[in-house]
């Protein structure tokens, strides 16, 4: 079994979403979350909030504030989970919420192993 | 209460103290001679309240005879005065002072707890010592409840003891920073030695709500003390309350299983749940969220009978957030009904299938419910299965009972 990262990219991270409309799609995202949970393949997984404490790094030490703006793509958070194939982990991928919104995407990709580095 | 009836009473009760402080006295290492000394101390009871009748306070006795046993014991033993007396236990005139008051025992108690849960020694060990040294129970009883022999219990009873002789485990509450981490395989503990007694397969109920009455008491042993009063052991209690609730109307006059949605709600104990309720709120403190906060707040839902779709989404919520944190194949299992009752059945076989526990009846028998109202051939097709998976008698006939009604529904 490996481990993925399901990574979501929002098209505008920069919209505001209402507390009303953040709640539904937490709901629906742990609805997502509990089913992987439920087949004991989930990891590990957090959100990443749109929020003013973001800051990219940039070459030469530059400083910028967030990556909203400047970039048409946002993470807004991952999820690990187990899988035996690339094909399974893509079947985890299409059932998450971040999906209902077009333009969004969501990267699925391999973690290395220990071994992978030797 | 007559005196064949208050022995095995006072045993249950006073073993276990006097165990406890004499073994803190002692040391560990020397839990077999406190052990002793505390069935002498019955052993002699039984002969003397036999002739001369029960004495006006049988409690102050036992501890009084203890107390001569411990010193006479001291006294005779040459290898116990030079090895342990003098080091542990003092002077004679000293040992004489064993301190049975409530707050010493109160004290041992704890620290016995905190002794016997140790991840040194196997999970299932410490459920044993727990229930033989802090709750009074007889090797047969907790053979019983455990479903195995005496000579088996017996010896995962003694390797226990020997390992933590051989660690040299000290009899003490782990000091403030320690407390958070070790109380985790005490709650452990607890939560499955409450678990055996409600999950049982023993037909003796009496010792099943033993077990139970025996968790809960020792888990507010652990809310009674400042250090140990945290809001993690107020939610387990929280826990065992809101299911505690429900012993009564769990079982019919035939000592089967009634299923939940066919209980009488009227024999569940409103003011164990109401005590619950009290337990949980002193559970919603502090930053963690501790999978007995999850399982509580589960089983607080379960105690409103009424179905309603709101009901449905918080129990949905918190399955999700408990198989995040920990995954069982029971929590998967329940976290798929919950998904039935908001997003209906066909949805819930395409999440059910994904399940794949291919090896466990309640798979197959939840697989059969949601079939039920959408081909009740797969339905039958899936309890057939679930029957022919279940070892126990009254999970054998749970599943019978629902080919009956699904081919009696069909006609």
């Amino acid at each position: 079994m490996d481990e993925f990262i399901l990574i979501f990219r929002h098209e505008d991270g920069g919209k505001v979403a209402s507390p009303e409309q953040m709640q539904i799609w937490m709901k629906q995202t742990m609805d997502w979350i509990g089913g992987i949970a439920a087949q004991n393949k989930f990891v590990s997984g957090t959100g990443l909030p749109f929020d003013e404490s973001n800051r990219v790094v940039w070459h030469n030490n530059v400083v910028t504030n967030g990556p909203f703006g400047d970039i048409k793509e946002t993470i807004g958070g991952f999820v690990i989970v187990k899988a035996v194939s690339v094909e399974e982990a893509v079947e985890f991928a299409k059932g998450s919420p971040v999906l209902l919104g077009e333009g969004n995407s969501v990267e699925v990709r391999k973690i290395a192993k220990e071994e992978d580095h030797q | 209460m007559k005196q064949q009836e208050l022995i095995p009473h006072l045993f249950r009760t006073e073993y276990s103290k006097i165990t406890a402080v004499l073994c803190r006295r002692f040391g560990f290492e020397h839990i077999e001679v406190a052990e002793d000394i505390a069935s002498e101390t019955f052993l002699a009871a039984m002969e003397s309240w036999a002739y001369k009748g029960l004495p006006e306070n049988p409690v102050a006795w036992l501890y009084t005879v203890a107390k001569n046993k411990a010193a006479t014991f001291v006294n005779r033993n040459s290898i116990f005065q030079e090895h342990v007396a003098k080091e542990v236990v003092g002077t004679a005139e000293e040992y004489m002072e064993i301190d049975l008051s409530e707050k010493n025992i109160t004290d041992s108690q704890l620290q016995m707890l905190f002794v016997i849960c140790n991840p040194i020694i196997p999970v299932e060990s410490q459920i044993g010592l727990s229930l033989r040294i802090l709750c009074g129970f007889g090797i047969d009883e907790i053979a019983d409840a455990f479903l195995t022999n005496k000579e088996t219990v017996n010896k995962r009873l003694y390797r226990a003891r020997e390992k933590l002789r051989q660690e040299r485990v000290k009899i003490e509450l782990p000091d403030g920073k320690e407390i958070e981490s070790r109380i985790q395989s005490v709650l452990l503990t607890l939560y499955l030695l409450f678990s055996e007694g409600y999950y049982s397969e023993s037909t003796d109920s009496v010792i099943r709500k033993g077990l139970c009455l025996e968790a809960m008491r020792l888990t507010y042993l652990l809310l009674e003390n400042r250090q140990t009063n945290l809001p993690a052991v107020n939610a387990l209690l929280a826990l065992m309350c809101f299911q505690a609730s429900r012993f009564d109307a769990r079982l019919n006059v035939n000592n089967d299983f009634v299923l939940y949605h066919d209980q009488d709600e009227n024999l569940w104990n409103h003011e164990l749940i109401n005590r619950g309720i009290l337990f949980l709120n002193k559970a919603a403190i502090g930053k963690v969220l501790s999978k007995y906060h999850i399982e509580a707040g589960i089983a607080y839902w379960h105690t409103v009978k009424n179905d309603s779709i709101e009901k449905w989404k918080h129990i949905l919520q918190l399955f999700n957030q408990l198989l995040v944190l920990q995954y069982s194949p029971i929590a998967a299992l329940n976290r798929t009904y919950a998904f039935s009752k908001i997003y209906g059945n066909q949805a819930a076989i395409a999440e059910a299938e994904k399940l794949n526990l291919t090896t466990n009846h309640f798979y197959f028998t939840l697989l059969g419910e949601l079939y039920q109202s959408v081909d009740t051939d797969r339905a039958k097709e899936n309890f057939d299965r679930a029957l022919f998976l279940a070892k126990s008698v009254s999970d054998k006939k749970i599943i019978q009972d629902k080919i009956d009604k699904l081919i009696s529904d069909c006609e």
